[in-house]
């Protein structure tokens, strides 16, 4: 296959029609940027090895060679470039966005954590503060619950498909330490989380999962985390739907019982062909996408590796199997470790394009044995209106004898 | 007998184990590094003042609704000042879509129908929710600015126009609890736990 970054030119219609049939419950393009992203004129030296280099400098940039964009859409999102990403982490520029009202500004010396409700201790914690717990670092994904475009056409990139998820190295305070530090009383099985932003954000999380594995993050791959991720504080709840890791945190109130936010009740259930809406569905089914080939890839014959990422809330990947012939024969993919709980993990397998029509698909399978469903079988299962969150079916790409790969849309009826 | 008075604690065998345990603790404190206390006294106390000015939330036995009071007469002045823009004359489609609209008989399809919408009155499970959202984050260009009576008033409006209660109807802290919404018994918890089943 021919090279990652084609030239952005290339990409600008498919980016209107994404944007035309993003399906999105709020309307309006406010601020989308359409603009065509600048065609890059950088001339490198014939020979580098004559020429003196530039020196160091205080903070690093990509190659003038590299475009590696964020894909914002509807003044709500923007979603990671995955298919120009290599390995596993994302970098923090390029994780995905969904806010419900902007990024707040925050002074990290006037921001404090208030922890309280049923509790002995109500408290109050200042990221310093926070800073002077013992530190817990994870690995693991965050993706969006309405993390498929159903409208896609056929040029789509995985970006446009299904950009919503990105990894990083999360470095925070665990929740044990600071329930700890409060005192739980008896009977607390619920905790509000609520973020400083002006849609005053507020989730209802199950004490049992803050016991378990979650924290206040307070940094990302090394660094403070950026202001689109949380700055200061997040709550970081791997394997669990992104709407869930309150960013900008500032209170956590202990309960003993769920407080029935707007989010929880009006947005993110999914309603089911039974005449009901399920609940608190906030694990991330196993999934996986192939990375490479697709969209906009130009195929030549010959050895490829297919590739791309897997990953599920429940646990660890056990396997991902490659399929060439549409879903009919599978084979199993390798992955690369370390194969981590609840984190993307890259898989790839081999393979000879002949220069006959073939139809690319992957489908994983994690600790729990469950095994990425295909599209009509989720459709049969929760029923056709069940097509906005925790889509996760097998995805197919088509490569044409001429050696385009193209996405095979299918409407989600 | 001797061995017996021996034994017994006298004041001053009192403050001498006193004294040697004071000191084993401060020698101990001394070499706390690698120890894990049972807290680390990190963080101040949160006062009811501070809980108080951030503790907006309401839950669905009405914990946390304020005491004040509103009808749809004023939510209906204040819906076409600051909501009707973004949802619509009468709460139907606006480009935020509709927050007003019942389905005969209450039906819920919405799984089998992907073109039903989704509305305050067909959908949302409690309107303490509504109370609650509309008071953090609502209006979009001047959130949290709305007084309690105005919030009242405008959850009001919005229940009466989708027929869930009685014009006129004075709203309060103590009566908001006790609306039922139509969709109120359709939330299920999911009870998925992974395994080779698709649901």
């Amino acid at each position: 296959m021919t090279e990652k970054n084609k030239p952005r030119t290339n990409r600008t219609g498919s980016r209107r029609e994404f944007l035309a049939g993003i399906t999105v419950a709020s309307g309006s393009l406010m601020g989308s940027s359409l603009a065509q992203a600048t065609t890059n004129t950088h001339a490198a030296p014939q020979d580098p090895t004559k020429i003196q280099g530039n020196g160091p400098s205080a903070n690093g940039l990509r190659s003038e060679h590299e475009v590696l964009e964020r894909l914002p859409a509807l003044n709500i999102v923007s979603l990671t470039p995955l298919e120009q990403l290599h390995g596993t982490l994302t970098p923090a520029d390029l994780h995905f966005e969904r806010h419900h009202a902007g990024i707040p500004k925050i002074d990290p010396r006037e921001h404090h954590l208030l922890l309280h409700g049923m509790v002995d201790q109500p408290l109050k914690f200042s990221v310093a503060d926070l800073q002077r717990f013992p530190a817990v670092t994870r690995t693991c994904f965050i993706e969006c619950s309405g993390n498929l475009n159903t409208r896609a056409t056929e040029k789509a990139t995985v970006q446009m498909l299904c950009g919503l998820t990105s990894q990083s190295e999360w470095t925070g305070v665990s929740l044990r330490t600071l329930l700890n530090e409060a005192g739980l009383k008896p009977g607390a099985s619920w905790c509000l989380a609520e973020g400083s932003d002006a849609a005053v954000m507020t989730r209802s999380i199950p004490v049992e999962k803050l016991l378990d594995d979650a924290m206040v993050a307070y940094a990302q791959n090394g660094e403070p985390l950026r202001p689109a991720q949380g700055y200061p504080l997040r709550l970081l709840l791997p394997g669990w739907e992104g709407n869930t890791h309150i960013k900008w945190l500032r209170r956590l109130e202990l309960s003993d019982s769920p407080f029935m936010t707007r989010e929880e009740t009006s947005k993110y259930t999914d309603p089911l062909k039974d005449d009901t809406a399920r609940q608190f569905s906030v694990i991330m089914d196993a999934r996986s996408v192939i990375t490479s080939p697709s969209y906009p890839q130009q195929l030549e014959q010959g050895w490829h590796e297919i590739r791309g990422i897997a990953w599920s809330g429940r646990g660890r990947i056990r396997a991902v199997e490659i399929s060439v012939d549409g879903g009919k024969t599978w084979a199993e993919a390798t992955l690369q470790g370390p194969v981590l709980p609840k984190a993307h993990t890259r898989f790839g397998l081999p393979w000879r394009w002949d220069g006959n029509p073939a139809e690319i698909a992957s489908r994983a399978i994690d600790e729990t044995g469950y095994v990425q469903p295909t599209r009509r079988q989720l459709i049969d299962a929760r029923g056709p209106g069940s097509a906005l969150y925790h889509l996760n079916p097998i995805m197919h790409w088509l490569v044409e004898r001429d050696g385009r790969v193209l996405y095979k849309a299918e409407p989600w009826a | 007998m001797t061995s017996l008075n021996c034994g017994r604690p006298t004041r001053s065998r009192l403050i001498r184990h006193y004294i040697a345990l004071t000191l084993l603790l401060a020698m101990s404190s001394q070499h706390s590094l690698g120890s894990e206390p049972v807290r680390y006294g990190i963080g101040q106390h949160a006062s009811q003042a501070e809980i108080a000015a951030w503790d907006i939330d309401v839950k669905p036995n009405g914990e946390g609704l304020p005491v004040a009071e509103g009808t749809a007469i004023q939510g209906q002045v204040l819906y076409a000042d600051m909501c009707e823009q973004c949802h619509g004359v009468g709460g139907i489609d606006g480009s935020f879509g509709s927050l007003v609209g019942r389905l005969p008989e209450d039906i819920f399809p919405f799984g089998r129908d992907p073109t039903m919408e989704k509305t305050v009155g067909n959908y949302w499970p409690y309107a303490t929710t509504l109370f609650d959202y509309i008071r953090r984050a609502m209006p979009f260009d001047a959130p949290g600015s709305l007084s309690n009576e105005d919030v009242y008033s405008l959850v009001a409006y919005v229940l009466q126009e989708n027929d869930i209660i009685e014009a006129g109807t004075l709203l309060d802290q103590s009566n908001l609890p006790d609306i039922q919404m139509p969709a109120r018994d359709r939330f299920v918890p999911d009870d998925r736990h992974g395994g080779n089943q698709i649901r």
